[in-house]
C-alpha cells in the first residue's frame, strides 16, 4: 500500500514539469539581480495595475550578466536589473542592450544613467562608516576613509575586498585620487590589520559582537537590522564631503536589444521610475531615490544633501573592475 | 598572466590552508560518523531510526545557515550570552576552528550514511567466524568489520573532500582564507572568465590527484561471501547500561551541535524578528520538490551502470568512466551552468530555461554523490548469484533484474536520501538554468540572508529542514 502510494507520487514527479505549461497573455521575462526579498512587491504590484505577468530569474548580478553574454542574441530576457553599474556597463559594451527613449532618460538626473542612454540608474546605495557607539565616540570618528590606517584603528576595521560594491568604491578611490594613492591606502589598510569579511551583513554583525568597532558596508544592511531591532548596538554616518568614502552606486536596468517584447519592457522602466516605485524603494528598501519629488526616510540623508557629501565623478567611467580586481591581487588582498 | 594568478605566493599559502581543512574535517567526521553509524545500525538501542534522521540532517542545511548559525552563538550580544547572562564575553567562531566546525557539521552526514549503508549490508559470516576463533568483538570490529567498510570511507571521503574544496559559503563567514575563496571571488565579480577558468583547472587537478589515490587504494577489494551458504540476518549487539549511557551521550552532544544549534538559532531569528509564514513557502516547496524528487532518483538509478562497470568489469576504461562523473562534480558549477547554456542555445534552442533541462543538469552534476553508496552495496553482492541466475536460463538482463538489482536497494534509496538533501539547498545551478518564475525554498533563504533579513528567511529554512526529515524517515522506513 505504502510503496504503491510511494511510486505513484515519484511517478507524478518525475512528470510535474513536462505536464506544466500554460502561457499568459503579455508576459516579460526578467533577469534580476537584485533580490527577490527586496523586488518582489514592486513587480507584483507591477502586475497587478497592467495586468502583465512578469517571469523573473533571480540571481547573482556577475552570474547573470555572464549567462546575458553566453545567450548572446538568443537571450529569453527582455530586461536585466542589475545590482550595480559595473555589470550594466559590462552588458552594454558587449552590445546586447537597446537604446532607451529621451523622454526616459530625462527623468533621471545624468550621473545617474549610462551617458550612451543604455540603462538607467532605478536607485541608489550609498558607502557608509559603521561604527560601534559603544566603543567609538562621534568625536574619535575620523573625518577620512584615509585616516582609517592610523595606529589607533590597528585590528578594529572590518571591510568587505570581495565584494562587488566595495570594488565599485576602490575604482572610484582610484579615478578620484589616483593609482598610487589608492595602492599605498590598500596597502596601509593591509598592515593596519584590517578584517576581511565575506560581506556587508557580517560586517555589521562584526561591529554588534564586538570584533571590530568600525566597518565599510553599504548604508542599508544597518537599517535592516534596525527594523528587526530597534536597540540593535551600531550607528553609521559619512565621511566628510567629497570624500572617496562616501561613493553612492546605483541599482539600474536596461533593456535586451534581442527581445521581441521591448514595449512591455518599457512599460516596466517607465513604472521603476514613477513616484510610487520610488518611494517603494525610499521607505521599504531604504535605498536612496534617483527621481525628485519622493518623500524622504526619516533614517535617510535626504538625496539634495547626499548630492552635496558624495565625490565628483561620473558613473560611465566606473567599468574599469579588471584594473580594480588586479590591484587588488597586486597588494593581495583577493 | 599566468604568472599573476596561477604562480603566486598566495596561492600556495590557499592550498595549504585547504588541505588542513580537508584533513581537519576527514579526521573529525570519522571520529564522529563511525561510532554514530554503528550505534544506529548494530547495536539494540532504542530509537535508532529516530537518530538516523538526526544524524543525516544537517545535510539539509545550507553551510552558510550553518556558519550564520554558529556565528551567532558568540559575540557581544550573541545568543549565549542572551540566554546566559553571566557568561558575559563568549569569543566568536571563527578562522580555521570556525570553518572546521561547520564543515564538519554539514558534511559528516555523507560518511554517516555511507557507513551505515554498508554496515547494515555486511554478511555477518565473517564477523561471527572471527568471534569463534577467539576474538572480543572490539577486536572484531577492528580487524574485521572495519576493513570490509573501506569503499564506504574512500567514497565519502571524496565526496567530503570535494565539498570542502569546492566551499565557500562556510570559509568566508568564518574568515578563513582557502583555495575557494581566490576561486569564488574570480567567477563571481569578474566578467573575463580566463583567470577564473585557471584556478578550475588547478582544482581539477587537485581532484584528479585524490581520484587516483582513491583507485589505487580501491584495488583489488573482494567483499562479498566466496563460501557456500546465505547470509542470514545480523544480530544486534546489545548494550549494556554504561554503554547505553554513554551512547545516549554520544548521540545527544553530536545532534546538539549538527542539528539542535543551527535549528534553535533559525527559530531564534524567526521569533525575535517577527519572520512568517506565507504563501510564497508553498510555491518554494512545490518548486524544489519538482527538481529535487526526480533529480535523486534519477541520479540513483543512472548511477548503476557506472557502479557496475568499474566493480564488475575493472579495467582502467571502466575505472575513467567511473570516476568521471566524479570529475563533473568538481567543476565549479557555475562554470558547469555557463557551459550548458552554451551547448543548450547551439543545439536544441527551444528546451532552453526549461525544468527538464535543469533536472538533466542537476543529474550530472549530482551523480557523483550516488555512486559511492551504490557501489557498496555492490561490493557486497556476490557475482555468483547472476551467474547461478544465467545458469538456470536468464538472459544477462533478467538475471541483473532478478537477483542484482534487489540487493542494491539498500545503497540506492541512501544514494536518492543524499541527492535529495543536496538539492533541496542547491543555488548556482537553479540561479542559471532555471525557468523564469521559478523558485525554490532554497532560493528564498538565500535572498533573504543575503540582504540581512533573517527574520523573513527563517520560515524557508525550516521548510527546507521539515521536508528533509520527512523524506529521510520514508526512506529509512523502506530500508531494513
Amino acid at each position: 500500500m505504502f510503496k504503491h502510494a510511494l511510486t505513484y507520487v515519484l511517478t507524478a514527479l518525475l512528470l510535474f514539469p513536462i505536464i506544466r505549461n500554460g502561457d499568459a497573455a503579455e508576459e516579460l521575462t526578467l533577469y534580476s539581480g537584485r533580490s527577490k526579498s527586496l523586488v518582489e512587491p514592486i513587480i507584483q504590484q507591477f502586475e497587478q495595475e497592467t495586468g502583465v505577468t512578469v517571469k523573473v530569474n533571480y540571481g547573482n548580478t556577475t552570474q547573470l550578466a555572464a549567462a546575458l553574454m553566453t545567450e548572446g542574441e538568443k537571450s529569453p530576457a527582455a530586461l536585466f536589473w542589475a545590482q550595480d553599474a559595473g555589470a550594466l556597463g559590462a552588458v552594454s559594451k558587449k552590445g546586447l542592450f537597446a537604446k532607451l527613449p529621451d523622454a526616459l532618460q530625462a527623468k533621471v538626473p545624468a550621473n545617474f544613467r549610462d551617458a550612451d542612454g543604455f540603462w538607467v540608474a532605478t536607485s541608489g546605495r550609498a558607502r557608509v562608516l559603521a561604527y560601534s557607539p559603544e566603543r567609538v565616540t562621534t568625536k574619535q570618528l575620523p573625518e577620512s576613509v584615509f585616516a582609517l590606517t592610523q595606529p589607533m584603528w590597528k585590528d578594529k576595521v572590518g571591510w568587505a575586498p570581495h565584494n562587488a560594491s566595495f570594488q565599485a568604491f576602490v575604482t572610484a578611490m582610484r579615478m578620484q585620487v589616483g593609482e598610487e594613492r589608492t595602492e599605498e591606502w590598500l596597502r596601509g589598510m593591509k598592515a593596519n590589520g584590517a578584517k576581511t569579511y565575506a560581506k556587508n551583513t557580517p560586517i555589521i554583525e562584526a561591529l554588534a559582537a564586538g570584533e571590530i568597532d568600525l566597518g565599510l558596508p553599504n548604508h542599508y544592511y544597518l537599517l535592516r537590522f534596525k527594523k528587526s531591532n530597534s536597540n540593535f548596538l551600531v550607528a553609521q554616518t559619512f565621511f566628510k564631503a567629497n570624500d572617496p568614502g562616501n561613493l553612492v552606486n546605483i541599482a539600474g536596468i536596461g533593456m535586451l536589444k534581442s527581445s521581441k517584447n521591448q514595449e512591455t519592457a518599457l512599460k516596466f522602466v517607465t513604472f521603476l521610475l514613477s513616484a510610487k516605485a520610488q518611494q517603494f524603494f525610499v521607505s521599504e528598501v531604504f535605498e536612496y531615490p534617483v527621481t525628485e519629488g519622493v518623500i524622504p526616510n526619516a533614517n535617510l540623508v535626504p538625496l539634495s544633501e547626499l548630492l552635496k557629501l558624495v565625490p565628483t565623478f561620473n558613473l560611465n567611467e566606473m567599468a574599469d573592475l579588471e584594473g580594480t580586481l588586479a590591484l587588488l591581487r597586486k597588494v593581495g588582498i583577493l | 598572466m599566468l604568472s599573476g594568478i596561477v604562480f603566486r605566493w598566495r596561492n600556495a599559502q590557499f592550498f595549504l590552508n585547504t588541505l588542513l581543512l580537508v584533513l581537519g574535517v576527514l579526521t573529525l567526521d570519522i571520529l564522529l560518523a563511525t561510532p554514530a553509524a554503528w550505534l544506529t545500525s548494530r547495536t539494540n538501542l532504542r530509537g535508532r531510526r529516530f537518530w538516523t534522521v538526526l544524524c543525516v540532517l544537517p545535510l539539509a542545511i545550507p553551510g552558510y545557515v550553518m556558519a550564520y548559525a554558529l556565528l551567532a552563538l558568540g559575540g557581544n550580544n550573541g545568543i549565549v550570552t542572551q540566554f546566559f547572562p553571566f557568561l558575559s564575553r563568549v569569543p566568536r567562531l571563527s578562522g580555521y576552528w570556525g570553518a572546521l566546525l561547520a564543515l564538519t557539521a554539514y558534511t559528516s552526514p555523507y560518511l554517516f550514511l555511507n557507513l551505515r549503508s554498508a554496515l547494515l549490508g555486511l554478511d555477518p559470516g565473517l564477523e561471527e567466524a572471527a568471534r569463534s576463533l577467539g576474538y572480543r568483538y572490539r577486536e572484531a570490529f577492528c580487524h574485521v568489520i572495519l576493513p570490509q567498510l573501506r569503499p564506504a570511507f574512500y567514497a565519502s571521503g571524496l565526496l567530503i573532500s570535494l565539498h570542502v574544496l569546492g566551499d565557500f559559503g562556510v570559509v568566508s563567514l568564518m574568515r578563513y582564507e582557502s583555495f575557494s575563496y581566490a576561486l569564488y571571488t574570480e567567477y563571481l565579480l569578474s566578467f573575463e572568465h580566463i583567470s577564473a577558468a585557471w584556478l578550475a583547472l588547478m582544482l581539477l587537478a587537485f581532484t584528479a590527484s585524490l581520484l587516483y589515490l582513491e583507485a589505487r587504494l580501491l584495488k583489488r577489494v573482494t567483499l562479498h561471501r566466496a563460501g557456500r551458504g546465505v547470509a542470514h540476518h545480523l544480530s544486534l549487539v546489545p548494550l549494556g547500561g554504561t554503554g547505553r549511557a554513554i551512547a545516549y551521550f554520544f548521540l545527544i552532544s553530536l545532534t546538539f551541535v549538527t542539528v539542535a544549534v543551527p535549528i534553535g538559532s533559525v527559530l531564534f531569528w524567526m521569533v525575535s524578528g517577527g519572520g512568517e509564514i506565507n504563501a510564497g513557502l508553498i510555491k518554494g516547496l512545490i518548486g524544489s520538490l519538482s527538481v529535487a524528487t526526480p533529480t535523486s532518483v534519477l541520479c540513483a538509478f543512472l548511477a548503476v551502470p557506472f557502479a557496475y562497470v568499474s566493480v564488475r568489469y575493472p579495467s582502467r576504461v571502466s575505472d575513467a568512466l567511473g570516476r568521471a562523473a566524479y570529475i563533473v562534480y568538481a567543476i565549479p558549477p557555475l562554470a558547469f551552468a555557463l557551459s550548458l547554456i552554451f551547448c543548450v542555445l547551439h543545439s536544441v534552442p527551444f528546451i532552453y530555461k526549461t525544468l527538464p533541462v535543469l533536472i538533466y543538469a542537476c543529474t550530472l552534476h549530482f551523480l557523483a554523490e550516488a555512486i559511492g553508496p551504490v557501489r557498496s552495496s555492490l561490493y557486497q553482492a556476490s557475482p555468483h548469484l547472476e551467474e547461478a541466475a544465467r545458469s538456470l536460463g536468464c538472459s544477462p538482463m533478467q538475471a541483473f533484474f532478478r537477483t542484482l538489482l534487489p540487493l542494491l536497494s539498500r545503497g540506492m534509496l541512501t544514494a536518492t536520501a543524499l541527492v535529495f538533501l543536496a538539492m533541496m539547498k542547491e543555488l548556482p545551478l537553479t540561479f542559471l538554468l532555471s525557468p523564469a518564475g521559478y523558485e525554490t525554498l532554497a532560493l528564498n533563504v538565500w535572498s533573504y540572508t543575503t540582504e540581512a533579513m533573517f527574520a523573513e528567511g527563517a520560515p524557508y529554512a525550516l521548510a527546507i529542514l521539515l521536508i528533509s526529515a520527512a523524506f529521510v524517515s520514508v526512506l529509512i522506513h523502506r530500508q531494513r
